[in-house]
């Protein structure tokens, strides 16, 4: 049976019909047409599902949409506000931190959990909380480069 | 110093960097069309067998099922990326051959139900002997994978130059290894996917596809659904990747175009992970015996090669990859005298194709590792060796290749600086050690024909520069270097041009991203149209200027006579006075470029210039070994690569970090299990490529040469890269614990084994 859920995402509350078997990133692609948002697995074992839930990185192929309610849910389509870019953003396309691009939402928004939560990473604790964020393109080395120097722009802070 | 570009060789983000980081870059999943319908497909579970019978009634049942097709329903039409050695149906006709081998394709109104569908469909099949290695595949007797291909050799290659013989008797040491290279999964973080739509008053078809290739894409749809070529249109839209997995035609390409047209409606097939890492393409595993005659000094005098490749149930790239393997033999070393044979052997298993080095890596990762074997019997610096063998620029080459520019001596020895090699090679504690490998790749391919591409540059009134290319861009940045190429030679600026790429309906053939050829060929092709532009520009604005037009320069938003930058007019201005003199709207260049080519342009059978240019690269690991657990860190590799000029070195670099993390998963992690034909590691957790954590700290040192046929002196870059990094780390584990591995990967379990056998044998 469908049911009828409210979730909050970018800001924005939407009612959505779903099976209650659906996961966050179908509902998010499919649904309400966040296609940043990518599927590279659905497994829970590349990151490229990325999510912030509550400010948190979570992977939403592993969740399920109703269990997502109440959440303040952002994904890549509402990092930045306004038309500028996320100085995250701004780091990795000046950094070269992306080439194909299809890691690169769920990347982005680790990045930002973890800056969130150590505004003043060391390399390596970046290099830990990145791990299961797989990139087949870039062997990662510009990826952690911006995001070290994400955390320079932002002056430290959140 | 005068600057001597404005663009071209600055580090500037890709053109499409914004879109990728917010999320609004479209690729092929992400696109969807009123009334979309959703395939899945049936495959086999069976590694060899006879179809019987297909019973798809309870499919078709299925409420929200639209239709259901088999091999038997389509047309007699093989396919395939090398014209000679098509061999595969979009859907299996009679017999399958590997397990994931495609049965039968339903169409539903959401994957879902499709999935559904498929589990109802009932195939007989009466189940025939399979082969899993090369070995039992060529016996006498053994079970004929296709009919007609004896032995199931399906190719079969010998080069001779010089006199191997000959050499080997006056060699001072002769020595015979033999390797073995592993299938590897591409593993592209977008996995394949195609959506397409039907015109069903014009009969057209469009194809939305992750393909590499939009142009072969085109030949192969055409060809299989038995309809023109103009009237399919295939879209590249962002590609997530691809090192080659996405150079073929799969079913999912064919099956969505097949129920467009029969539904009118527009169908989605997107591949699961487990699909990508089964039924794509993979790393040929190949056996090699190589031996080499030496003489005293290191020189290389003759080396012969055996290879066989496991290639799976179909050709795919089968002869280009062989004669790839066989002829890159020839650079980066000066070999004299050479004989390769090499054999493309079916097997039930999963099928070999093109991946990022092509046919190569094996055979490097053969040849490099034997260096340091010979090196040490000869008791020489295997620095010293790959130097002293090192073939030079403008020297007449045994395989007809003409080497313009040669940066290969210069790199062992920066590489060899930049890892410490004289401090530490031999001179490490125990578990720790530093090696080396090189090699040399090709920008695009020259001698097979077909290679040329195309380009249209137009100027609008207001300046904006759009570039029609056909190369196809997956993640790489082609089109930020074609627009960079196009920007210099017009004097404008990287954000004043946009690129439109990769569309047989709208944009000039190409062969797309294949060989490493996209820089070099598109480049060139992009440079040429835009020059036409500026020389109908320059004799514009001759007059006023008072110059030669061949005196004047277009840079930084100016044109202006050589010499005399005050004497100049914007380049708005000179548009505004091109318009005045009533001088046709939009000013549009065109090109197509192709390198020069031997007559008949065939590698098979005759040696000539395989490529434009060739890049040369040597990379440097340092590594520890622990020996409690056979875990192996990489510390540290270091590139020196000439890549000609760099059109953008942030780009450039991107491609050889990128391709260091894949040649450790080569050297350490990476390999595509299967027993009895079927995969047991098809997922990102059981497969195991390098993530954050194993990359090694990367340093890269560019050797600039200006090579004469690139645009702007460039050659290939990316692809090169990924064939030493695996040779240098075996070779670094061989100094770090003294004992030579020449099988990949190298695990921790081959380590320990190692180590236990050496502790038995008391060294
Ligand atoms: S798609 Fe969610 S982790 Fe891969
Ligand atoms: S940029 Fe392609 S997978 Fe990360």
């Amino acid at each position: 049976m469908k049911q009828a859920i409210a979730l909050t995402v970018n800001g924005d509350v939407y009612e959505v019909l779903i099976s209650p078997n659906q996961t966050l990133l179908e509902v998010l692609r499919d649904k309400l047409g966040l296609t940043g948002t990518k599927k590279g697995c659905d497994l829970g074992a590349c990151g490229a599902c990325s999510v912030l839930l509550d400010g948190e990185a979570y992977l939403s192929c592993l969740m399920l949409a109703v269990d997502a309610v109440g959440k303040e849910i952002v994904t890549i389509e509402g990092l930045s506000e306004g038309g500028d870019l996320h100085p995250i953003q701004k780091s990795f396309v000046e950094l070269g931190g992306l080439q194909c691009g299809f890691c690169t939402p769920g990347i982005v928004m680790t990045a930002k959990a973890i800056l969130d939560e150590e505004p003043q990473p060391t390399e390596e604790s970046v290099k830990k909380k990145m791990a299961g964020n797989l990139c087949r393109c870039t062997g990662y080395k510009k990826v952690i480069e911006s995001v070290m120097s994400a955390s320079g722009r932002m002056g430290g802070k959140q | 110093m005068e600057k001597q570009f404005s663009v071209v060789g600055k580090r500037l983000p890709m053109v499409d960097a914004a879109a990728k980081v917010n999320g609004s870059a479209q690729f092929t999943d992400d696109l969807t069309f009123p009334g979309m319908l959703h395939g899945k497909l049936l495959r086999s579970p069976h590694p060899h067998a006879k179809i019987l019978n297909i019973d798809v009634s309870k499919a078709l049942r299925l409420p929200g099922v639209k239709g259901v097709v088999t091999g038997a329903e389509i047309p007699d039409r093989q396919y395939g990326i090398v014209p000679k050695a098509r061999d595969e149906y979009a859907l299996a006709k009679g017999k399958v051959r590997y397990i994931g081998d495609e049965v039968a394709a339903v169409c539903a109104i959401d994957p879902e139900i499709a999935e559904e569908a498929v589990d109802l469909i009932e195939v007989d099949y009466e189940v025939l002997p399979a082969v899993f290695n090369v070995q039992d595949s060529i016996k006498e007797g053994a079970p004929v994978i296709h009919e007609g291909v004896a032995n199931n050799t399906s190719f079969a290659i010998r080069k001779e130059f010089g006199d191997v013989e000959k050499a080997f008797a006056e060699s001072a040491l002769v020595s015979e290894d033999s390797f073995y290279s592993q299938p590897v999964n591409h593993a592209p973080m977008e996995p394949h996917a195609a959506v397409a739509q039907y015109d069903p008053v014009r009969g057209q078809v469009v194809l939305w596809s992750s393909t590499q290739i939009p142009f072969f894409l085109r030949r192969n749809l055409s060809a299989t659904l038995m309809i023109p070529e103009s009237k399919v249109r295939v879209i590249k839209p962002k590609v997530g990747g691809g090192f080659g997995q996405k150079i073929d035609m799969f079913a999912k390409d064919f099956c969505a175009a097949w129920f467009a047209m029969k539904l009118g409606r527009p169908v989605k097939f997107v591949y699961e992970r487990d699909e990508v890492f089964i039924v794509t393409r993979q790393r040929h595993p190949m056996h090699l015996t190589v031996k080499t005659g030496m003489a005293k000094d290191g020189r290389i005098l003759a080396q012969q090669f055996l290879s066989y490749a496991d290639g799976g149930a179909y050709n795919s790239t089968a002869p280009t990859m062989m004669a790839l393997s066989c002829f890159f033999l020839m650079v980066p070393y000066h070999v004299p005298n050479l004989l390769y044979e090499g054999y493309h052997v079916y097997t039930n298993k999963p099928v070999g194709g093109a991946m990022r080095g092509h046919g190569i890596p094996q055979a490097r990762f053969a040849v490099e590792r034997q260096l340091d074997l010979m090196a040490d019997r000869l008791n020489l610096d295997p620095a010293d060796v790959r130097t002293k063998n090192s073939i030079k620029a403008g020297e007449p080459h045994p395989g007809g290749f003409v080497i313009n520019t040669c940066g290969f001596a210069e790199s062992v020895q920066l590489a060899a600086e930049a890892i410490g090699w004289k401090e530490k090679r031999g001179k490490l504690p125990f578990g720790r050690g530093v090696g080396m490998g090189g090699a040399s790749f090709p920008s695009g391919v020259t001698n097979m024909s077909h290679i040329s591409s195309g380009a249209v540059v137009q100027v609008g009134q207001d300046g904006g520069v759009n570039v029609l290319t056909g190369a196809a861009d997956i993640g790489q940045g082609a089109e930020t270097v074609i627009a960079q190429i196009v920007a210099e030679v017009l004097g404008v600026s990287l954000d004043d041009v946009r690129v439109t790429a990769a569309d047989t309906g709208t944009t000039p053939l190409d062969p797309g991203t294949f060989g490493s050829g996209v820089t070099v060929r598109a480049g060139n092709a992009a440079r040429i149209a835009a020059e036409s532009v500026r020389k109908k520009l320059f004799e514009c604005v001759a007059d006023e200027l008072e110059a030669n037009p061949d005196d004047l320069v277009a840079r930084d938003g100016v044109i202006f006579v050589t010499g005399s930058p005050e004497i100049n007019i914007t380049f708005p201005k000179a548009l505004k006075a091109y318009q005045y003199k009533d001088l046709p709207m939009p000013l549009v260049g065109r090109a197509s470029w192709m390198a020069d080519t031997n007559e008949p342009t065939t590698l098979f059978t005759q040696p000539g210039n395989f490529s434009p240019n060739y890049s040369f690269m040597t990379q440097a690991a340092e590594v520890e070994v622990d020996t409690q657990t056979g875990k192996v860190k990489v510390l540290k590799m270091v590139t020196a690569h000439d890549c000609g000029r760099p059109i953008n070195p942030m780009l450039v670099e991107g491609q050889l970090e990128g391709s260091i993390a894949g040649g450790m998963g080569q050297a350490l992690y990476e390999d595509v299990i299967t027993e009895k034909g079927q995969v047991m590691n098809p997922s990102f957790l059981d497969y195991g490529f390098p993530t954050t954590m194993e990359v090694p700290e990367m340093e890269s040192i560019d050797i600039e040469t200006d090579d004469p046929v690139g645009p702007f002196g460039a050659k290939e870059a990316g692809e090169g890269t990924q064939l030493s990094p695996a040779p240098a780390i075996v070779n670094a584990i061989y100094d770090a614990i003294g004992v030579n591995f020449n099988e990949l990967p190298v695990t921790p379990e081959k380590i320990l084994k190692a180590l236990e056998e050496k502790k038995k044998q008391g060294v």
